[in-house]
C-alpha cells in the first residue's frame, strides 16, 4: 500500500498541514491526497455509478443486450470472449455483461439506500445520544447493544420476511409481480439492511458526538444562549459529519455483500430482476467450465467494496486532523 | 472617555461604595456540589461576592481551588449532576429559580464568557463570521445586514484588521491572540453587563497576554461592564481588578480591595502566593518558592483549616477547628485564626506588577475607544485603576524601559 501522494499536492496542503509536525511519511502522503490507488479506486466507483445510471440508456441503444431473456442461439453458460457475448452468459442464457450492468444498478440502489437509512435514523440516533449524555444516551445505547446482539444476517433475514408482501400464489393471475400496495422487494432490502446497520453507525456516531460535544466551544455557544439543538446541529454535528461519510463508504460495502448474502439465502434482490448478489448466486451451482459467469460478478463485487474501503479509510485519514492544528 | 471614570473609582473600595442601591450581581451563601461515585464533591461552599457595574472582581487560586467552578456556578453552566446551593441575583433576579428559557436568554445577552483556551473556544468548522453573528441572531432582532455590520464592528473594536475578510475565515487561519480577540468579539456581540473572563491570557503568549488584559478593560471602560476575571496569577489581577477574592479548597480565604490586599495580606495563602511569583530583582538561578504539598482533598475535606497542612504557621488550633471568614472592620475579609501581618508597604505590589510580565511596555494601550490600533498605540498613560497607593515606582519602572 506504498502511496507516493503526487508533489503538487503535497505542497498546497503543506501549509494547511504544517503545525502537523513530523509525522510519518506514508500516513502524511495517504493524508495530502488520494495517492493512486485512490484515483484508481475512485475511478472505479465513478465508472460503476456512471454504468449503473445509464443502464436504461446503453440498453435502449443497443449497447448491452436485454438482461432477462435467454438468447437460444449461444448455448448455456458460454465462456468470455463468445461473440455478440463478450462476458459470456450464465446457465439460462442471459448476457453477463448485461445483467452486470444491471445488476450494479439494484446492487447501489440497496446499498446506498440501506446505508441512507441506516445514517438517518442511526446517525440522528446516535448524535442526541452522544450529546446528550445522560439518561437519553443510557437508554439509547441500550437499544443499541440489544440490536447487535442480534446475528445481523439472521436479522435481516426475518426483517424481509416480515415485511415481505403475502406471496403471488394467492392471486389467482399469474403475472403478479408485486402486491398492490406493498413494497417492492428492493424497498424491502434496502429497509432491512438500513436496520440492521442503524445500531452500528449509530454507535460510531455516538462515539464521535460524544467527544466533539464536550469541546469547550459548544459550552462557548451554550454560554451565549443558544439552545441544545441548535448546538447540535450547528455545533457538534458538522465535526462529526467527516466520520460519518467515512463510514458511510464502508458500510455501503458491507450492505452490498449483506444483499448478496441475502441472495444465496434466496430473499435478495428477487430474479429475474439482475443484482450482483444474485448473479453469484444463480450461478453458484454451475460447477463446470467455464466459470465466468459466477466469477466476473465476484471480482466486480470485490473490487466495487475494496474501492469503497480504501475510500473510506483515505476520507477518515485526511480528516484525522490533530487538535493542536485546529 | 470612560477612562477618566474608572480611575476616579479605583481607590474606593468596593462594599463601602455600594451604598443602598442594589450591586449587579449579588452572591450570597453559593455552594456548588458534584455528586461523584466516592461521594459528593463540595467545589464551592459558601461564596458571598457583591459586584458593581463597571468594577473588576478578580477571583485567584490555584488549580482545583474551584475558581473556575464558581465563575460557572454564577451563570449557571455547570453539569446536570451539580447541585447549587444559596442564592445568585443578577439585577433583583434569582438566578438559580431560572428556567432554562429565562437563562437562554440572559446568556450571551446579558452576561459572557471568555474561555481560556481560544484554541478549543472556537468551532474549528465555522466561519468567524457566522459564530460571531450566532448569538446576536439569538438575541437581537437584526436583519441579515445589520448582523454582519455589528460583526465587523465587533472585530474592528478587538483590533482585528482587514475584519471583512477575517469574517470568511476559519479559526485555524488565525493566529492565537487573534482567536482570542475573536472569542471576546463573541462575548461581547450582544454587549452584556457581566462578562467572565476565565483565565483568558492562560493559553497565550506572554507578548500576548497584556495585549488582551488591556482590551478586555478598554471593551469594560466603553460599555461600563463589570468583569469577573479568574486567574491563578496574583500578578494579573494586581492591576485590573478593584477587589480581589483568594480562593482555596472551594472557599474565599481572604477578600479585599486590591490595595488593601497588597498592602496588607492577613491570609498565608495569600503570602505564598505572592511568594512564588518569580521576581526579577533576585539573582539569576535563585530557588522558585513552590507552595509545598497539594490542595485539599474536596472530597474528604480536612477537619480544620483547608490550608492548614500547608501552612508553614499552622498551630494545632488551625487541625483542629475551621476558622470562619471575618471582616476587621476595613471590609478586609480573611479566613485565618492567626493571620500575617506582613505591612509590607509599597514595594509588594511594585514587585508583582514589575515582575509579572503581563505589563509589556509597548503594548499599553490608552483606556478609550481607540482599541483597533493598539499594536502602534503609543505607551500611553496607564489608566487601568492601579491603586494610588502604589504608582509611583511602577510608573518610573515603565517609564525607564521606555526611554
Amino acid at each position: 500500500m506504498p502511496v507516493d501522494a503526487p508533489p503538487a499536492a503535497v505542497e498546497a496542503q503543506a501549509a494547511v498541514g504544517a503545525t502537523g509536525g513530523p509525522a510519518d511519511p506514508e500516513g502524511s502522503s495517504a493524508k495530502r491526497g488520494l495517492g493512486a490507488v485512490g484515483w484508481v479506486a475512485a475511478s472505479w466507483l465513478i465508472f460503476v455509478i456512471l454504468v449503473a445510471f445509464l443502464a436504461p440508456v446503453l440498453e435502449s441503444t443497443e449497447i448491452i443486450k436485454d438482461p432477462v431473456s435467454a438468447d437460444a442461439e449461444a448455448g448455456p453458460g458460454a465462456p468470455l470472449f463468445t461473440e455478440g457475448h463478450i462476458l459470456g452468459t450464465d446457465k439460462s442464457r442471459r448476457d453477463v455483461l448485461s445483467r452486470l450492468v444491471w445488476g450494479a444498478r439494484s446492487s447501489l440502489i440497496v446499498g446506498v439506500g440501506a446505508v441512507a437509512v441506516g445514517m438517518l435514523v442511526g446517525g440522528a440516533l446516535g448524535l442526541i445520544s452522544g450529546f446528550r449524555r445522560g439518561r437519553a444516551d443510557t437508554a439509547l445505547s441500550s437499544l443499541f447493544d440489544i440490536l447487535l446482539a442480534f446475528p445481523q444476517l439472521v436479522l435481516a433475514l426475518s426483517l424481509v420476511a416480515f415485511l415481505k408482501p403475502p406471496p403471488p400464489e394467492v392471486a389467482t393471475d399469474g403475472d403478479v409481480v408485486e402486491a398492490a400496495g406493498g413494497l417492492t422487494a428492493i424497498q424491502i432490502l434496502i429497509i432491512a439492511i438500513g436496520i440492521v446497520a442503524i445500531p452500528l453507525l449509530a454507535r460510531i456516531t455516538r462515539a464521535t458526538s460524544l467527544t466533539w460535544s464536550q469541546r469547550e466551544f459548544v459550552l462557548a455557544g451554550r454560554a451565549q444562549g443558544a439552545r441544545g439543538l441548535r448546538l447540535m446541529i450547528r455545533e457538534v454535528l458538522p465535526n462529526v459529519l467527516p466520520a460519518m461519510f467515512s463510514v458511510a463508504l464502508l458500510s455501503i460495502g458491507i450492505a452490498i455483500i449483506a444483499e448478496g448474502g441475502l441472495s444465496v439465502l434466496g430473499v435478495g434482490v428477487e430474479p429475474p430482476q439482475a443484482s450482483w448478489g444474485n448473479m453469484i448466486a444463480e450461478n453458484r451451482s454451475v460447477n463446470r467450465d467455464p466459470l465466468n459467469a459466477l466469477f466476473v460478478p465476484m471480482v466486480v463485487v470485490f473490487f466495487t467494496v475494496m474501492a469503497l474501503n480504501y475510500l473510506g479509510d483515505a476520507v477518515r485519514e485526511r480528516f484525522d486532523v490533530r487538535e493542536s492544528s485546529l | 472617555m470612560s477612562a477618566p471614570s474608572l480611575a476616579k473609582t479605583a481607590d474606593r473600595p468596593l462594599r463601602t461604595h455600594d451604598g443602598d442601591d442594589e450591586p449587579l450581581l449579588v452572591v450570597d451563601n453559593l455552594s456548588t456540589t458534584f455528586a461523584s461515585d466516592q461521594g459528593p464533591i463540595r467545589a464551592v461552599e459558601d461564596v458571598t461576592l457583591r459586584l458593581q457595574r463597571g468594577r473588576t472582581l478578580g477571583i485567584v487560586g490555584e488549580s482545583g481551588s474551584g475558581k473556575s467552578v464558581l465563575s460557572r456556578s454564577i451563570m449557571g453552566l455547570v453539569p446536570a449532576y451539580a447541585t447549587r446551593t444559596g442564592s445568585i441575583r443578577y439585577e433583583g433576579t434569582e438566578l438559580l429559580d431560572a428556567g432554562p428559557r429565562e437563562l437562554r436568554k440572559i446568556w450571551g445577552a446579558q452576561m459572557a464568557m471568555v474561555f481560556q483556551d481560544p484554541m478549543t473556544a472556537l468551532n474549528p468548522v465555522q466561519k468567524i463570521g457566522a459564530q460571531i453573528t450566532e448569538s446576536i441572531r439569538e438575541h437581537l432582532d437584526y436583519s441579515k445586514t445589520q448582523r454582519r455590520d455589528t460583526a465587523i464592528a465587533l472585530l474592528r473594536s478587538v483590533g482585528i484588521p482587514e475584519p471583512e475578510r477575517r469574517l470568511k475565515q476559519y479559526p485555524h487561519e488565525l493566529s492565537g491572540g487573534m482567536r482570542q480577540r475573536v472569542v471576546i468579539a463573541i462575548a461581547l456581540a450582544c454587549g452584556p453587563h457581566l462578562l467572565f473572563a476565565d483565565e483568558p491570557t492562560t493559553a497565550l503568549d506572554v507578548t500576548v497576554q497584556a495585549q488582551i488584559l488591556d482590551l478586555i478593560e478598554a471593551q469594560q471602560a466603553e460599555r461600563n461592564m463589570a468583569v469577573i476575571l479568574v486567574t491563578h496569577d496574583l500578578g494579573v489581577v494586581a492591576t485590573r481588578a478593584d477587589e480581589i477574592a483568594v480562593m482555596y479548597g472551594g472557599r474565599i480565604v481572604e477578600q479585599a480591595p486590591t490595595q488593601v490586599l497588597f498592602r496588607q495580606m492577613r491570609h498565608p495563602y495569600t503570602e505564598a502566593l505572592l511568594r512564588s511569583i518569580p521576581r526579577l530583582d533576585l539573582p539569576s538561578h535563585t530557588r522558585l518558592e513552590a507552595i509545598s504539598g497539594r490542595p485539599p482533598d474536596l472530597l474528604h475535606p480536612p477537619q480544620g483549616c483547608r490550608f492548614a497542612a500547608r501552612c508553614p504557621y499552622a498551630q494545632p488550633k488551625c487541625h483542629a477547628e475551621e476558622p470562619e471568614l471575618v471582616d476587621d472592620g476595613t471590609g478586609h475579609l480573611f479566613r485565618c485564626w492567626y493571620p500575617v501581618g506582613i505591612a509590607s508597604e509599597q514595594t509588594t505590589i511594585d514587585s508583582v506588577v514589575t515582575n509579572a510580565h503581563v505589563r509589556q511596555v509597548g503594548d499599553e494601550i490608552a483606556t478609550d475607544d481607540v482599541v483597533a490600533d493598539d499594536a502602534a498605540t503609543a505607551p500611553g498613560p496607564a489608566v487601568d485603576g492601579r491603586p494610588p497607593a502604589a504608582p509611583a515606582s511602577a510608573d518610573a519602572t515603565l517609564a525607564e524601559e521606555d526611554s
